[in-house]
């Protein structure tokens, strides 16, 4: 049994041109087992480009990729034995049943014919599929082909899960399904999982990927993007102008709501030490109140490209 | 991984409308052109018995049925094999395939001996209507033979040249109508005047058409070269549709 945060995907200084458009810039991107990874980033930003040359599905233009220690490039076979990969678009086909098509997965992905039958129930359980499998897949909902795209992607057990937007045209309930599903694949996989929805993220992800016009913006722990972007949400009768409030000690930026309300981050802001020093200058203080700076503003900001040194 | 996707290939056929339909129309016409053939030498019987040397029955029977079958095959192959990579990278499933621990190589194997399995079913029950001449007098079974081995390996580089045209081209359809040019040029490419020379052009088109290599086949005139053709054909496609598929990766 491999240690647990081993390195699962390593890839360094990935590029990929198209033509004459560059459309990555010296990605990195680390996986470690019993993590997952949530990969957000703009449309168009490269996201599914860069899944896809993870997965093996498209060749770097430079830098290299290491699936669990193997080069993908230089032995995409056995490196692709390790992957398993759910694009945007589940590849299902649509004439076969649910069973035909999860056991031809199994036999291309080299599972042993004796322990197909195993593998088969095992995902059709962790997807809960097990009443649809004689269905035909074209005659299936959106919400259990995208779920059959995740079960494909899992029935060989592999080390490494890229899922390209997993909840896509689910309903709630599916969607929390889904999410249990991958906090379960974490124990013993390593996930990395795309998606727009940012609530997603603070949800099943321990880390986040953040990519930007081609670059990673922001590599950072859940948990210490939360302590980073920390900040108090303060009310004040007589407000000082702006300049005085962002020269205080430990304030790094502030934010004006309206002519009396203000958002003031700093990961060193001291909410004792603040109310002593608005009351202290007669500020007039009525409300000061801890505020999590929400995953969505993070990333408006650094897509529009101010918190990348601030979380760095 | 080479069978499993063959496999696959043949039985999404068989679960479509559309390679029953095949089987069907193509049975019944050969059908009537085997009856034909039937009804031709019953009549001029009488006339060969006279002959030191006569044709048989198998030659004048079934040699033109599968020249026919030939003919009519090159229509109906593009039909199915322009959907073999065309339409998976349209669906969004060749993904699936690319990702898995398989070569290019094990990809396109697998997609023409599926398609290629079907076609030989297809031959065999071309096969069987002149076979059926046993019940009443004795077919020349190796010219038989060598009739449906010839089908076979003419069938081989339909198929081979349909997919690596539809791994070329995007569109299905437009992948069914350049296989169906590219097959149909092969076969009239020998009936510019040029042929007749002993020119540069003329010798090689001579070599280039396939009439000219699968008739001497079929009337029973056995050359390695005419046989060396088609498995030249047929490998240079599928080498092409590998390289087109890796490119896939690199370019894509």
């Amino acid at each position: 049994m491999a240690s647990p945060d081993e390195l699962l995907i390593a890839a360094s200084s990935l590029s990929r041109v198209y033509g004459e458009r560059r459309v990555l810039h010296d990605i990195d991107v680390a996986v470690r087992r019993g993590e997952v990874v949530g990969f957000l980033g703009p449309n168009g930003a490269g996201k599914s480009t860069t899944m896809r040359i993870l997965s093996g599905v498209l060749a770097p233009s430079g830098g290299t990729v290491h699936i669990a220690g193997i080069d993908l490039l230089e032995h995409p076979i056995a490196a692709k034995r390790r992957i398993g990969y759910l694009p945007e678009q589940p590849p299902v086909y649509r004439e076969l049943t649910v069973d035909e098509y999860l056991r031809y997965c199994a036999r291309l992905r080299r599972v042993a014919a004796c322990e197909a039958g195993a593998a088969l129930a095992r995902v059709k359980d962790r997807c809960s599929l097990q009443e649809v499998g004689a269905r035909l897949i074209g005659s299936l909902s959106k919400g259990y082909q995208q779920r059959l795209g995740i079960a494909q992607a899992i029935v060989h057990s592999p080390e490494v899960v890229i899922l390209d937007e997993p909840t896509v045209g689910l309903d709630p309930i599916q969607i929390r399904e889904i999410r249990q599903l991958i906090r379960e694949l974490r124990a013993d996989h390593g996930v990395l999982l795309s998606t727009h929805i940012l609530p997603e993220v603070q949800a099943v992800c321990d880390r986040v990927l953040l990519i930007n016009a081609g670059r990673i913006v922001l590599d950072s722990t859940l948990a210490a993007l939360s302590e980073a972007t920390r900040g108090w949400r303060v009310r004040l009768r007589r407000p000082p102008p702006l300049e005085t409030l962002k020269s205080l000690e430990g304030v790094q930026r502030v934010d004006m709501l309206d002519a009396q309300c203000f958002l003031i981050a700093g990961p060193q802001l001291d909410g004792e030490d603040f109310a002593r020093r608005c009351v202290g200058a007669d500020w007039g203080l009525i409300e000061l109140a801890p505020q999590d700076r929400s995953l969505e503003e993070v990333f408006l900001r650094v897509t529009s490209g101010d918190l990348a040194t601030e979380a760095a | 991984m080479t069978a499993a996707i063959a496999a696959r290939e043949l039985r999404s056929l068989f679960l479509s409308p559309l390679a029953w339909v095949i089987l069907a129309v193509v049975v019944v016409i050969l059908a009537y052109a085997f009856l034909v053939q039937v009804q031709v030498f019953t009549e001029i019987q009488p006339r060969l018995a006279g002959l030191p040397y006569a044709p048989g029955v198998t030659e004048i029977v079934a040699a033109p049925l599968f020249e026919f079958a030939a003919m009519i095959l090159l229509l109906v192959a593009p039909l199915l094999t322009h959907r073999a990579i065309a339409a998976e990278r349209r669906a969004g499933t060749l993904v699936l395939l690319q990702s898995a621990p398989v070569s290019s190589t094990q990809i396109v194997l697998g997609k023409y001996l599926g398609l290629l399995a079907f076609f030989a079913l297809l031959a065999l029950l071309v096969a069987a209507m002149p076979a059926s001449l046993a019940l009443g007098t004795v077919p020349d079974w190796r010219h038989l033979g060598a009739c449906v081995l010839t089908l076979i390996l003419l069938l081989s580089a339909f198929v081979a040249m349909g997919v690596l045209i539809s791994s070329a081209v995007e569109e299905p359809i437009a992948a069914a109508m350049i296989t169906f040019g590219a097959l149909l040029l092969l076969k009239i490419i020998d009936w510019s005047t040029e042929v007749a020379t002993e020119t540069r052009t003329g010798v090689l088109m001579r070599y280039l058409s396939m009439s000219r290599h699968y008739e001497p086949l079929l009337a029973g005139r056995f050359a390695s070269s005419d046989i060396l053709y088609f498995v030249i054909l047929t490998l240079v496609c599928l080498a092409l549709a590998i390289w087109r598929l890796d490119a896939d990766r690199l370019h894509g």
